[in-house]
């Protein structure tokens, strides 16, 4: 990849000295902290992005994740930790390649260099104890790795982490971390106050000493990095008007839930969703909520739509697997017209796929996936905060059109810190206790209104509303259809609810000019780095906007006549598509972007795509190259 | 138990509002001579006895003729998918603990496709009553091998007869962790089936039963022996499970079991030279998961103001 974006690799503006120390200043800066496994770069990592946050500097944060708990030591392949991109403005995705990293052996350092996650100019700190390790196979892989990575240009600081360490604790491997922490907050003049702060907050649970011990090793590496580094980062910070939280996707969406008045969560454990259940498993229960862990992803689909039917609506939990498993459950809160909402926190797929990976591959299966025709809502927030957002929205909606509800996020969003104003509560959000008051004689369990679609349900308790819901075609009496004609109405009446919640929407704005040669289209957690993209594809004088789709079903309205004012439309997604020109792949047999799919039908417009699964969110810089390539040629046709 | 569980009539008390008509719904549309009628007079039967408001009452199911079983009746029902009737219940009484939950399942459901939600429904333990209605094949689906298809039992699937032994549900299920009522009748045996549902009803939790009933166009020659021959039964009694005096003129084989002792239960359950009904094993000191997970609920205001509390540890 060559991407020359000003955002990113060279992106100093000014540089000054002070003090034979040379201070680089820059608007953002990204930063990352790589170790094995079990050795706390994420602890690390957190911290450091945390208090970056509280010094108003934007933030978006990600984890450097392996997919299993202990891999094999010092192996490219276990690379653990965080990567922190900083800015002086918001920071709405990680960004393109890394300034600063930290590493703990220099093979988790080689897999970012091989990842081409490193700008050319970057700072790598490497802890230097393999250099002269006892064991030879070690020094040998030492000197190897160094060659490799002198290629790159790189700044190489060889730090003698576990040496330093040792001073302060027996086992240099729980507390390299303060010491890495030690040396970025030098570096970014970070306030050691607030790093102390966050480090009571992150050892809460451990004892005093536990802390002191921790707080000397962040000193230590301080001081260290005052002593021997020449080279600091002013990236300036700016505080915002409002009050900010900070939090991930997941943690976000838990929020949400009681937010929106959810009281019960059913789960079942799978990456990368799970973590909604850990944050619910600290908070639900002071709301009165149960988080349930289901003895597999269908009974998790099972207790939610059991307890929705008799009451407040209920969610559950899942990503690509699991959603699979959930298919005929949700068929049958479709057809029975039980409110649900399903939170799918896309991984790479198919199968087991990548689990620790973003992906947005569900996005068809998520609309299309159950056997029968069952129209069902699809949303997908755009940002952590859309995560809040989206489920009050989702509960909503679920509750009033009687309908099942997909939030569609994915690992980006999942893992990814970043600060957003603090939502207002707002009662409404909660929604009413469901009204359990006598059904008047004569209502019947599925009344639709004929033009709407949109009928009452009863609940368990309310007298005079006794039925059965059935999975089976039914009739207004929640009776057993015979006749044919009855599922062709209520197949009218099912689908029609999408078409009238379309009409409550606007039309979704164009970011940047609403006309002109290039229209780019996202979904999901690609917003941040699609539009940080077109912004800078302007700036070099490309006549180019985006547009970001939050409904997926219904799709928004008005995106054809918006399309049309574009020479050329096309997707950027993170989701498989043929590359034109590749072997056998035509105009006619070439496999599109999810949502280019989804356009291409409902819009007719010709929309292009461009795609990657490379198990990692898009790079604006990677963007930018694509907009530029993509660019109609002038005078041509689209 | 009850006073009710001794007679072979249908008592309904005066002074009670609801009569077993009053939970009538939709015309049964099974086959005549199944066993899944029998099964629905003993249901409407309880639910008079115990005057269950038919709006506090759900019967969930799952699919299969006996699944069927909600739409005849006028409490609240759901008949979802095969094999889930015990998730969409759990999630019912966890939300709504003041409703009385039955879930009624075939064979198939509660042994094969839904296999694994049985296990861990026992284990949940939560206030239910799950009737199995085991006809030892699939019906609805026109003779289909089920897991309870006797061994050399032909049908559809297996022509040459089932290839592997029945699998005894009673069995599995006592061998199941944290189970607290486990019980076995018949169909044919209507005072037997009553008094066993109404102790299933008045257990405090998850309340298993085994109702063992012929198919009349697939399996009726199955229990066909044990119809005509009261001997091949024996009735487990005990004050603290279930006693039928009434019946033991014709059953005559009554063994006395304490459903407390669970050895003695695996050891009955394991025997296969007579059919045995009564409970068991039923332990209602055993943990109920609705009960462990109950919280009290929050009003709106309450809850703004915890989520405020909260979201200040995340603040910027």
């Amino acid at each position: 990849m060559t991407s020359n974006s000003p955002m990113t690799d060279t992106a100093t503006e000014e540089r000054r000295t002070t003090g034979g120390v040379r201070v680089i200043q820059d608007h953002q800066h990204i930063v990352e902290i790589v170790s094995d496994s079990g050795e706390g770069a994420q602890k690390c990592g957190q911290i450091f992005g945390s208090v970056s946050a509280k010094m108003g500097n934007g933030v978006w944060t990600v984890e450097i994740i392996p997919a299993e708990i202990q891999p094999p030591a010092r192996s490219p392949a276990g690379a653990s930790g965080n990567r922190i991109r900083i800015g002086t403005e918001e920071v709405t995705n990680w960004g393109d390649r890394t300034n600063v990293c930290v590493a703990f052996n220099e093979q988790v350092l080689i897999a970012r260099h091989r990842l081409d996650g490193l700008a050319s100019d970057a700072t790598l700190l490497v802890e230097n104890m393999w250099k002269d390790h006892r064991d030879e196979d070690i020094r040998a892989e030492w000197a190897a790795a160094m060659e490799e990575l002198s290629a790159g240009g790189y700044r190489i600081v060889e730090v003698p982490m576990e040496e330093q360490c040792l001073t302060v604790v027996d086992n240099a491997r729980k507390g390299k971390n303060m010491f890495a922490l030690g040396m970025l907050c030098w570096i970014f003049d970070r306030d050691l106050d607030l790093a102390k702060e966050q480090i009571a907050h992150a050892f809460r649970k451990k004892s005093e000493e536990v802390y002191d011990k921790n707080v000397k090793l962040l000193e230590l590496g301080y001081a260290w990095a005052d002593e021997h580094l020449e080279v600091r980062v002013d990236v300036p910070t700016k505080h915002s008007p409002d009050d900010m939280v900070v939090m991930n996707g997941n943690q976000a969406i838990a929020f949400g839930a009681v937010a929106a008045g959810m009281e019960l969560a059913a789960m079942y454990p799978i990456t990368p969703a799970t973590s909604v259940s850990h944050q619910l498993g600290e908070i639900f229960h002071k709301f009165g909520g149960v988080v349930h862990q289901a003895e597999d992803e269908i009974a998790a689909a099972g207790v939610a739509i059991g307890a929705s039917y008799s009451g407040k609506v209920a969610f559950t939990i899942t990503s690509g697997p699991g959603l699979a498993l959930k298919t005929e459950f949700l068929g049958l809160a479709i057809m029975s017209e039980i409110p649900l909402v399903v939170v799918d926190v896309q991984r790479g797929g198919p199968s087991t796929g990548l689990p620790t990976k973003v992906e947005q591959s569900d996005l068809l299966a998520t609309i299309f996936g159950q056997p029968g025709d069952a129209p069902h809502v699809v949303m997908a927030p755009a940002t952590i905060e859309g995560c809040f957002h989206a489920i009050v929205t989702a509960r909503r909606i679920a509750e009033t059109f009687r309908t099942v509800v997909v939030v569609l996020t994915d690992a980006n969003l999942a893992t990814g810190v970043q600060p957003f104003p603090r939502p207002t509560l707002d009662p409404a959000w909660m929604g009413t206790r469901p009204d359990m008051s006598p059904v008047p004689e004569g209502k019947r369990p599925y009344e639709w209104d004929p033009n709407t679609g949109l009928s009452q349900r009863f609940i368990p308790g309310q007298p005079g509303g006794m039925h059965t819901l059935t999975g089976l075609a039914h009739d207004e009496d929640s009776h057993v259809a015979y006749a044919s004609a009855i599922n062709q109405l209520s197949s009218a009446m099912r689908s029609r609810k999408l078409a009238v919640l379309q009409s409550t929407m606007q039309p979704p704005k164009v970011n940047g000019p609403d006309s002109g040669d290039l229209l780019v289209v996202g979904w999901g957690s690609t917003k941040g780095a699609i539009e940080e993209a077109v912004a800078n594809a302007r700036a070099e004088g490309l006549a180019v906007s985006s547009l970001h789709i939050r409904f997926l079903s219904p799709l928004e309205p008005g995106l054809k006549e918006i399309f049309q004012r574009f020479r050329k439309v096309m997707t950027v997604e993170i989701n498989y598509s043929d590359d034109p020109g590749e072997p056998y792949i035509t105009e006619e047999n070439r496999r599109r972007g999810q949502l280019a799919w989804l356009l291409r039908a409902n819009t007719l417009v010709d929309v292009d795509c461009w795609t990657r699964v490379l198990g990692e969110p898009l790079r604006p810089g990677v963007i930018q190259d694509v907009i530029r390539t993509h660019m109609p040629k002038k005078g041509g046709a689209a | 138990m009850s006073s009710h569980s001794c007679s072979l009539l249908f008592p309904v008390e005066e002074d009670h509002d609801y009569t077993m008509s009053d939970y009538e719904g939709a015309q049964a549309r099974w086959c005549p001579g199944c066993g899944d009628h029998s099964v629905l007079t003993a249901a409407q039967r309880l639910l008079a006895a115990e005057q269950l408001k038919p709006e506090e009452t759900v019967f969930v199911s799952g699919i299969g003729c006996s699944s069927r079983f909600p739409h005849y009746l006028s409490t609240y029902g759901f008949h979802g998918l095969h094999g889930r009737a015990l998730p969409v219940a759990t999630g019912v009484k966890l939300n709504r603990p003041d409703l009385h939950v039955f879930v009624v399942m075939g064979d198939g459901d509660c042994t094969s496709i839904g296999a694994g939600h049985w296990m861990h429904a026992t284990r949940y333990n939560v206030d239910m009553v799950a009737l199995m209605l085991d006809n030892n094949i699939y019906g609805l689906t026109k003779m289909q091998t089920s897991p309870t298809t006797p061994q050399g039992y032909a049908s559809n699937t297996q022509p040459l007869g089932s290839y592997l032994p029945a699998l005894n549900p009673i069995e599995a299920t006592l061998g199941i962790t944290n189970a607290s009522f486990v019980a076995q009748t018949a169909e044919w045996m209507p005072a037997h089936l009553y008094a066993t549902l109404e102790a299933a009803y008045q257990h405090k939790g998850f309340a298993f039963v085994r109702i063992l009933q012929r198919c009349p166009v697939f399996t009726g020659d199955l229990y066909q022996d044990a119809v005509r021959n009261p001997d091949m039964i024996e009735m487990l009694e005990h004050p603290d499970g279930i006693e039928v005096p009434d019946l033991h003129q014709i059953y005559q084989n009554v063994a006395r079991h304490d459903p407390r002792n669970m050895d003695a239960a695996r050891e009955l359950a394991e025997k296969t030279d007579r059919i045995r009904v009564g409970v068991f094993f039923r332990d209602e000191s055993r943990p109920r998961y609705e009960e462990t997970r109950h919280l009290p609920l929050h009003t709106t205001g309450e809850k703004i103001e915890i989520l405020n509390d909260e979201l200040d540890k995340y603040a910027v």
